[in-house]
């Protein structure tokens, strides 16, 4: 039979000239998604670990992931960050069990091999053998050297508190990785102030982990998706937008601000989500506070490719860490903050507008619903195909929402770094 | 601290509504009439969800995170008009509450509870597993939530969580 009229195909190709379509089987097939995680999460791109002050104190670690892979970020006796993988150099044991703590060094329950914080070894147990009669009994070849046997270091790049390591040392420095454009945004939220973290929020989405880039490279949905944006002005197509993108079109920001909401027939008229007699009870759920540094733009949600989505939304902000684990399946890991120099009022104000989002957000929980969704689609038709076309078929910026170029932005540098190219 | 009790001196009948308040309070959270979820609170009265990590770091961050009967209304109004969700049911299974301290009119309590979740299709799932620790207080209407704070050991959520715990 041929290729082109199966429901899973043998062989297949994304050979159309742009990337406005894109095939169901780049979400569901197991060797693509190994691809990616070689290509993406393990070579040639900084990959988010977590925030300076999570490890506030020498000897202060935490458990993050890269890709698939289980990495701990420690801040070790002199200071410095570092990043090694959780995997033991003698049989593999991924060692640390806990997901936060303070530790001199790092200790592999299973033959008691020891490391210091940065990952190097230290000590062997019986290396040189246990003498038992007069005779040494065992004991490691005389060729091992310790120093080639420690955990595996990642390289690191912190910027303004936050942390970006890579499993690939020839990795370009994260200020090029990120381009100016995209990391304009990023210095706008993290400009050197402490931060002080909040707490986090978990869950685990039965998608794609791509599909979640793509929910936050896509301005068309939250004004339509999302009630609250749409009947309170905070994300809609008459907003104030631009959409940004870096040189290669894997980074992205969407700019918005906040509209006056209401009735407007043209954003509005039968859209089933907005409601146009809805009030709040308690108006503290949207006691919005504009704060200088925001610089005009009352919502900026840039994302990092592959791992990372950078929330600020009103005086709501978050990491957003994706983990993917299987092509159909990833944890989204929350991370909420507030800044050293909040007062009081400024840190409930933002956790009483973190009840927007998260897992049970008012606008995020839906998120992973549609999100799961459509995985459920691609995995039943794989030959099919999603339908990027609103706005055009380029990848160019643009300074309104009505627009999905920045996902087929995002999905020309895949292909182009997949190899699926016309 | 006129009229404090130790929790010994509770007396029956103040149990058995205590008793009463979790059980309907389970009831009204499975049977999808949401609303009629606000009015187990006071009107100041606070609903918190929280992560058991946090809790245990002492990082303020829940994943709601209502302030008042009023914000508990707004959540309803979310649950039944705005989030697009999957439909399910759930089923709680609350232990027995056990009192910690009584304080003239005011009683706290805590209790362990089970959440299955079960969609349309689908098998059931233990969803959600913790403790609620509550603050109640005797109101003209009977005793109300001052406080209910639920710590759930399930930090990594199964997508989204829509329903009250």
């Amino acid at each position: 039979m041929d290729d082109a009229t199966r429901v899973f195909p043998r062989d297949p190709h994304w050979r159309a000239p742009d990337s406005s379509r894109v095939p169901f089987w780049a979400y569901t097939r197991e060797d693509l998604y190994r691809e990616e995680l070689e290509r993406f999460f393990y070579k040639g791109h900084w990959c988010y670990i977590g925030l300076e002050a999570e490890v506030p104190n020498p000897g202060d670690f935490r458990r993050s992931a890269v890709g698939e892979r289980s990495v701990i970020l420690v801040r070790d006796m002199d200071g410095a960050i570092n990043v090694v993988e959780n995997v033991c150099s003698h049989r593999g044991v991924r060692f640390c069990r806990e997901r936060h703590g303070n530790r001199k060094d790092f200790l592999c329950p299973y033959h008691q091999w020891n490391f210091d914080l940065k990952g190097n070894l230290q000590g062997v147990p019986f290396r040189r053998g246990v003498k038992q009669d007069g005779k040494v009994n065992g004991g490691m070849p005389s060729d091992f050297r310790v120093e080639d046997h420690g955990l595996t270091k990642l390289k690191v790049a912190v910027r303004n508190g936050v942390v970006f390591a890579s499993f690939d040392h020839d990795v370009e420095p994260l200020e090029d990785f990120l381009g100016p454009v995209i990391l304009r945004y990023f210095d706008r939220v993290f400009d050197g102030r402490g931060l002080k973290v909040l707490g986090y929020r978990r869950q685990r989405i039965p998608g794609n982990w791509k599909l979640m880039q793509e929910n936050i490279k896509d301005p068309y949905h939250p004004g339509l998706l999302h009630t609250w944006f749409s009947t309170f002005g905070l994300w809609r197509a008459d907003n104030r937008s631009e959409l940004k993108m870096d040189a290669r079109h894997r980074h992205a920001a969407m700019i918005s601000t906040r509209g006056t909401g209401g009735k407007v027939a043209e954003v509005v008229s039968g859209v089933d989500s907005f409601k146009e007699h809805m009030q709040l009870n308690d108006p503290r759920l949207l006691d919005i506070v504009p704060e200088p540094w925001w610089g005009g733009p009352t919502a900026v949600m840039t994302t990092v490719f592959p791992s990372l989505i950078i929330q600020q939304q009103v005086n709501s902000v978050s990491m957003r860490h994706i983990q993917p684990n299987g092509h159909g399946s990833f944890d989204f890991v929350w991370t909420h903050f507030a800044f050293d120099d909040d007062d009081e009022a400024m840190v409930q104000r933002r956790l009483i507008q973190a009840n927007l989002f998260g897992p049970a957000g008012f606008v995020s929980a839906d998120d992973g619903e549609v999100i799961e969704w459509s995985q459920e689609s691609f995995e039943q038709k794989p030959f099919h195909r999603t339908l990027l076309e609103m706005g055009g078929r380029d990848t160019e910026d643009a300074d309104h929402m009505v627009t999905e170029t920045l996902i087929r932005g995002m999905y020309a540098y895949w292909r182009e770094v997949m190899g699926e190219t016309a | 601290m006129s009229g404090a009790r130790t929790v010994g001196e509770l007396d029956f009948a103040t149990y058995f509504s205590l008793l009463n308040l979790y059980a309907d309070y389970a009831v009204v959270v499975d049977s999808a009439d949401w609303a009629r979820w606000p009015e187990f609170f006071t009107e100041d009265g606070r609903y918190r969800l929280q992560p058991r990590e946090n809790y245990e770091q002492g990082l303020p961050l829940c994943l709601l995170a209502l302030e008042s009967q009023a914000m508990i209304r707004d959540r309803v109004f979310g649950v039944k008009e705005t989030m697009y969700h999957d439909p399910y049911y759930q089923r709680h299974i609350v232990g027995t509450p056990r009192v910690l301290a009584v304080e003239g009119e005011r009683i706290l309590a805590e209790a362990n509870y089970a959440v299955i979740r079960t969609k349309l299709d689908g098998e059931s799932t233990v969803f959600n597993a913790g403790f609620y620790r509550d603050e109640i207080v005797t109101t003209p209407g009977g005793l109300r939530f001052a406080s209910r704070l639920c710590v759930y050991d399930s930090e990594m959520i199964a997508n989204s969580l829509i329903y009250p715990i």
